[in-house]
């Protein structure tokens, strides 16, 4: 077993790389894959909260990495899935208590006995972003269809084509196919168009999504939900499964299926 | 319903508005060229190019495009037939 490892990266806050991350980690052990997810986010922890694991913490990525415990001790397995672990950021220190190489470190050491290995970047194109992408074998760029998101996610994907060492894929969050079809928000397509680069996924707008980060219950274990059905086929794909696109304008409840028979 | 007033008016949509901007920006972002800069580079150009053939500067069309990921500078320029000079 060789973990792959996967960044995901966005440039801007607040577009959902940490419900991303515990979301894309749920399904991909629910497929039965062993999975370790890293938060990179040193001082700004969260990924544990919304996992749900946040009291379970005794020791973080810094305390491996400096060498106060060993790497298993701050591993912390989820409540739901016995192969799927969180390595915590450090709450109380920042970025600089990493670096690239250390985080390669960890990786390397992690690799043998996981098929995937999950890092949550810190917003931003300095050094936590550095040490999120140091490792990777791939990265997921993920944005919403919003003028400043996208702005910022062509930053980050033309750092990353300027080291060529990656070839980034695009994940679009929040998407609401009601706003997308009366033209006032970005499309798919004109997200695509605008980056250019490949897609991996588009994740509707759900409130589930938020109800799940509330619970420590992330969306993907909702069977019925919308954005975690589009998290789950992600994560098929990141499994080279080939795993066609959701419809996003089918319209669920009775009005959507009211709509859809006065079609026919 | 706002769709169909802003058809009868001529108003642009907000996704369109956010499209055709974030074309503008993504360009200058990604080869770090102002506007301004760019002027002065297309009167560079001019300049450098009447030096050496007869052109029409309000005929000439230089501007940035987009290739997919990469940014090209695509300049046309009519040349001024050497028949209608002399006739002129």
């Amino acid at each position: 077993m060789t973990a792959k490892v996967i960044t995901l990266t966005s440039g801007k806050g607040g577009v959902g790389k940490t419900t991303a991350v515990a979301n894309l980690a749920v399904a991909l052990a629910a497929d039965g894959r062993k999975v370790v997810c890293i938060d990179g986010d040193i001082g700004l922890r969260n990924l544990d909260i919304v996992l749900g694991l946040e009291n379970r913490i005794v020791y973080d990525v810094v305390d491996v990495i400096e060498g106060r415990c060993r790497l298993r001790q701050a591993m912390i397995r989820d409540k739901h899935y016995q192969d799927l672990y969180l390595i915590p950021a450090a709450q109380t220190r920042d970025k600089n208590a990493v670096s690239p190489s250390d985080m390669v470190r960890v990786c390397d050491e992690l690799r043998a006995d996981h098929d995937f290995i999950l890092i949550d970047s810190p917003a931003g194109i300095e050094r936590g972003f550095r040490n999120a992408i140091a490792a990777a074998d791939k990265v997921l760029v993920i944005t919403n269809p919003e003028v400043s998101a996208v702005r910022d996610a062509d930053r980050v994907v033309g750092i990353l084509e300027s080291e060529e060492k990656y070839s980034p894929a695009l994940l679009l969050n929040r998407l609401n196919p009601v706003m997308v079809k009366n033209h006032d928000m970005l499309s798919a397509a004109d997200v695509l168009d605008l980056l250019a680069i490949q897609l991996i996924g588009v994740v509707p707008e759900d409130e589930g999504v938020i109800v799940g980060s509330n619970r420590g219950a992330p969306v993907a274990l909702e069977p019925k939900s919308r954005a975690g059905q589009a998290f789950r086929n992600i994560a098929k794909r990141l499994q080279g499964q080939e795993t066609p696109f959701l419809d996003l304008d089918k319209q669920d409840g009775l009005w959507g299926r009211l709509q859809r028979l006065g079609r026919k | 319903m706002s769709g169909f007033f802003d058809r009868l008016f001529g108003t642009k949509r907000s996704a369109e508005s956010a499209k055709e901007r974030l074309q503008l920006v993504l360009v200058h972002d990604r080869t770090d060229l102002t506007p301004a800069q760019l002027d002065a580079l297309k009167d560079d150009l001019l300049k450098t190019i009447a030096r050496h053939i007869d052109i029409d500067p309000q005929a000439v069309q230089i501007a940035l495009e987009r290739d997919g990921r990469e940014q090209r500078l695509v300049a046309d320029i009519p040349l001024r037939s050497v028949a209608r000079r002399r006739a002129g």
